[in-house]
Parts: C-alpha cells; sequence; structure tokens
C-alpha cells in the first residue's frame, strides 16, 4: 500500500549536539516550515517513531542510551543524522570523549549535513528517508514481520 | 421482525461500520482546525486514517502477550457500549460498559510494567475518579428529566413513565435539556477529560504533545497503538451521541438541533484544547468535582423537588 509514507513519525534525539541543529528540528514543526502538512509528528515516544532524527555526535556516556532507543524504534524504521557532528563528529571530533558520527553506533541511512543543517535540508533528509521507508516496509512485508507471534 | 426491532438492529450495524469513519474524520478535522489556531497549515483530514494503516503495518513490540487480548477487550467493550447506546438501550449498562473497557485499557498498559504506563495509569484513574460520577450522575438526570416531563404533561394525555432506555429518552415532547442544563455543563466538562484534551491530558495526550512520553499508551507499537485510537473514534462518537441525546425530541425538526449543539460543543472542546495549558491531576480533580457537584448537584436536587411541587 502506498499510504505509509504520508504518515511518518519522528523522535528527535539530541547526542551531544550544541544545541544548533535540534532548534533547526524544533523549527520544522513551526508554522513557517509545518512538517505536519506532511502528517510528520514529533513524537516522544521510540514505540510510536517510524523515523529516528539524532543530532550531533555520540559520547562515550550516551553510547548505549543511542543504540537502546534504536532498538525500541519497531520495524520498519529509519535512521536520519541531522548535522555534521551527527555525520561525522564535527566540530567536536577531537574531544576526549566524543565516539565520532551516529554511525559509529548505530546504522544511519540519511546523512543531513550543515551547520547548523537549514530547516529545508532536514526535511529534504527526512522526504528520502520516506522513499526508504517504503521500501524497507515492502521488503519486510515480503518476509512477513511484523505480525504479532502466532497470528 | 418488528419495524422497531430493524430499525434498531440498523442503528447498531450503522454505529459499528460508520462510527470509526466518522471518529477518524473528526479527529482529522481536529488536528486540521488546531493547526489553523496555531497557524499552520496542517495535515489532510483523511491524515488519522494514514497514521493507522501504517501503524498496522508496524512491527509489534510486547513484553508481554497479554498486551493484546487486553486492548482487544478494551475495544469490544467501547463497541459494546456505543451498540447499546445507538441501539436504543439502558443508559447505566452504556456507561458501566465504558468503564469496564477503561479498566480493560488501564491492565493492557499496566501490564507492562514500566516506569511511564505507570505514572499513566496512575493518572488514568484519577481521570476516570473525575468522569465517573458525572456519567452516572447523567443517566439519572435524565430519567428524573423524562419523569418530570412525564407529570408536566400528564394532564395532555402524553405521560411518560420515568425511564433509563434511550429509545424512550429520545421519545419525549420536550428537549432534555430543559430540564437538565446543569448535568449538560458537567458533561461537557468531563468531555475534556474524556477526548484527552488539554488541560485535563494528563495520562496521554494527543498529536505533537508528549506528556509522560504518551503515558498510558507508551507501551503500545503499531497494531496496539492503532486498536488504541480506533477504540477511541468509537468512544468519541458515542460521547458526541450523548450530547445529542440532551436535543433530541420526537420532532424530527429537533436532530437538526442536536447535530447543531454537537458542532458547537466539539468546537468548544477543540478551542479549550488549543487555549489552555495542562494542570495538575490535583487541580483537575478538585475541578471536575467542583463543577459537577455544582451544577449536577444542584440539578438534580431540583428534578427531585420539582415533581413534588408540581404536584401539590
Ligand atoms: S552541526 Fe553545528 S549546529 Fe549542529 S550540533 Fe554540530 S556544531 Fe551544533
Amino acid at each position: 500500500m502506498k499510504s505509509f509514507h504520508k504518515s511518518p513519525w519522528l523522535l528527535h534525539y539530541d547526542a551531544s549536539s550544541c544545541n544548533g541543529c535540534d532548534i533547526e528540528v524544533l523549527a520544522c514543526t513551526m508554522p513557517r516550515y509545518d512538517v505536519e502538512r506532511f502528517g510528520i509528528i514529533n513524537t516522544g515516544n521510540p514505540m510510536h517513531a517510524d523515523i529516528f532524527c539524532v543530532t550531533g555526535g555520540v559520547n562515550e556516556q550516551n553510547a548505549p542510551v543511542v543504540k537502546q532507543i534504536y532498538d525500541q524504534i519497531p520495524e520498519p524504521k529509519v535512521v536520519v543524522a541531522v548535522g555534521t557532528c551527527a555525520c561525522t563528529g564535527g566540530v567536536f571530533k577531537e574531544c576526549y570523549n566524543i565516539l565520532g558520527g551516529v554511525d559509529k553506533v548505530i546504522p544511519v541511512d540519511i546523512y543531513v549535513p550543515g551547520c547548523a543543517a537549514r530547516p529545508e535540508s532536514i526535511i529534504d533528509g527526512v522526504v528520502k528517508a520516506l522513499a526508504l521507508y517504503q521500501e524497507k516496509h515492502d521488503k519486510m512485508v515480503k518476509e512477513g514481520r511484523g505480525l504479532p507471534e502466532g497470528e | 421482525m418488528q419495524k422497531a426491532d430493524i430499525i434498531k438492529i440498523v442503528s447498531i450495524l450503522a454505529f459499528i461500520v460508520l462510527a470509526p469513519v466518522l471518529g477518524g474524520l473528526l479527529e482529522g478535522i481536529d488536528r486540521k482546525i488546531s493547526a489553523r489556531m496555531q497557524r499552520r497549515v496542517g495535515p489532510k483530514i483523511t491524515q488519522p486514517f494514514y497514521d493507522v494503516l501504517k501503524l498496522f503495518n508496524k512491527e509489534y513490540i510486547s513484553v508481554n502477550k497479554k498486551q493484546l487480548f487486553l486492548l482487544l477487550s478494551h475495544i469490544f467493550f467501547v463497541v459494546f457500549a456505543g451498540g447499546l447506546f445507538f441501539g436504543g438501550y439502558d443508559m447505566l449498562m452504556v456507561f458501566l460498559s465504558l468503564s469496564t473497557a477503561s479498566i480493560f485499557m488501564i491492565l493492557a498498559a499496566s501490564s507492562t510494567h514500566t516506569a511511564y504506563t505507570g505514572v499513566g495509569t496512575v493518572r488514568e484513574l484519577v481521570q476516570m475518579m473525575c468522569c465517573e460520577p458525572a456519567e452516572l450522575l447523567v443517566a439519572v438526570g435524565f430519567y428524573l428529566a423524562s419523569a418530570v416531563g412525564g407529570i408536566h404533561y400528564a394532564s395532555l394525555g402524553l405521560a411518560n413513565d420515568p425511564s433509563f432506555m434511550v429509545k424512550d429518552l429520545i421519545n419525549v415532547d420536550k428537549p432534555a435539556i430543559m430540564y437538565m442544563p446543569g448535568f449538560f455543563i458537567a458533561f461537557v466538562f468531563i468531555l475534556t477529560i474524556k477526548f484527552r484534551k488539554s488541560p485535563f491530558d494528563l495520562s496521554t495526550s494527543h498529536h505533537a504533545h508528549q506528556e509522560v512520553v504518551k503515558g498510558l499508551t507508551a507501551e503500545f507499537s503499531g497494531g496496539a497503538y492503532a486498536i488504541t485510537e480506533i477504540a477511541e473514534w468509537y468512544e468519541e462518537v458515542m460521547l458526541l451521541g450523548v450530547v445529542a441525546l440532551f436535543f433530541v425530541t420526537n420532532n424530527p425538526i429537533s436532530y437538526i438541533w442536536a447535530a447543531l449543539a454537537v458542532i458547537i460543543v466539539f468546537f468548544l472542546e477543540i478551542l479549550i484544547d488549543n487555549t489552555s495549558a495542562r494542570v495538575k491531576w490535583d487541580l483537575m480533580f478538585k475541578a471536575s468535582w467542583g463543577v459537577i457537584l455544582a451544577c449536577a448537584g444542584t440539578n438534580l436536587l431540583v428534578l427531585e423537588i420539582l415533581p413534588q411541587v408540581l404536584r401539590h
């Protein structure tokens, strides 16, 4: 079915961003950009999320947190790394506590560069994520996953 | 089969089939109006259906296998309550089935034993404590109002026996709102809690609100959350049906007034949602009991005394 890419719910997690990218992610939901017109909701709950937006590089302390949140998101899911820090570690790359980009901990599907990433490019990244989401969903249906056990 | 039986069966079937469609559209309209109030464009009004379809196709994760069974029981009792209401059965049974449904919801949520659902379920119990008295009082109010109407019109030979049955309550000569405005205010007040609208969306919240990580529904993934949403649509349609019942009489034109009242109440709920901030549970408790006692309580007293006054 074609309807799934019409209702992507985001989960936004701030790994160790300078908060610049977070403000831009939130700006997407404000009246000027209003991502809800695409059905995108910024949910706070991994169990309801489809797209995992991570800002900032991952540090020693929150690496397990990022991993756990990723595991809690039901399939199909897409990970978007928002901002240069999330892509590579950015300006914080050499810090003693930073492991690097988000892809050091979990598999990242879409990289949105920029310091800070512009709302336009974040929306662009999310739209790319939707196509991938559909692909993953179709694959999942083919393999017959997604239903509760015993049904 | 008699004509009345056929009407009964048709309206129950119509509720079961049409309520989710209507409920989904209502939620879509709600989101659109909310967005416009916030100067956003907002999603399409069919958005809730896309959401539910998507959720059904997501992976189902749960730490407790009983969760799905409890949730299915929840939706069963919500539909049962709505079926009783639109089938013209007992108002008390309707509200008791609805409470049973809420209990199953609480059991489903607490079956996972996590922190956020824990907070959510406790708050949901408080919300039930706020809503339940008003619901039962409204049922009693309808009963008494039909009795007063009966005595009032006894001289004209149009007497109604007091009744809890919805099929009798829609067959009155004067709309119930005339005798029970206080009950109406109390009922609209608790609708804000029932619809999980701000300022009373404590246990779980809608759209992009994120109170206690969705509280009650935090552990429902995929299809389980979709079932919750659909149950909510059924419940919403049923409760708006009760709002309409305040205005319906045996005159067909009254249905237009009822529809108008439903639209106004629905819009009012959206307005309240968008103009108020979430309150703490104790304020919700005090406010709702205050309103119930002041409005529904006074009204109840008047309805109890009025027949005696009229008789003498
Ligand atoms: S990319 Fe720039 S704005 Fe974004 S978190 Fe890193 S330093 Fe901050």
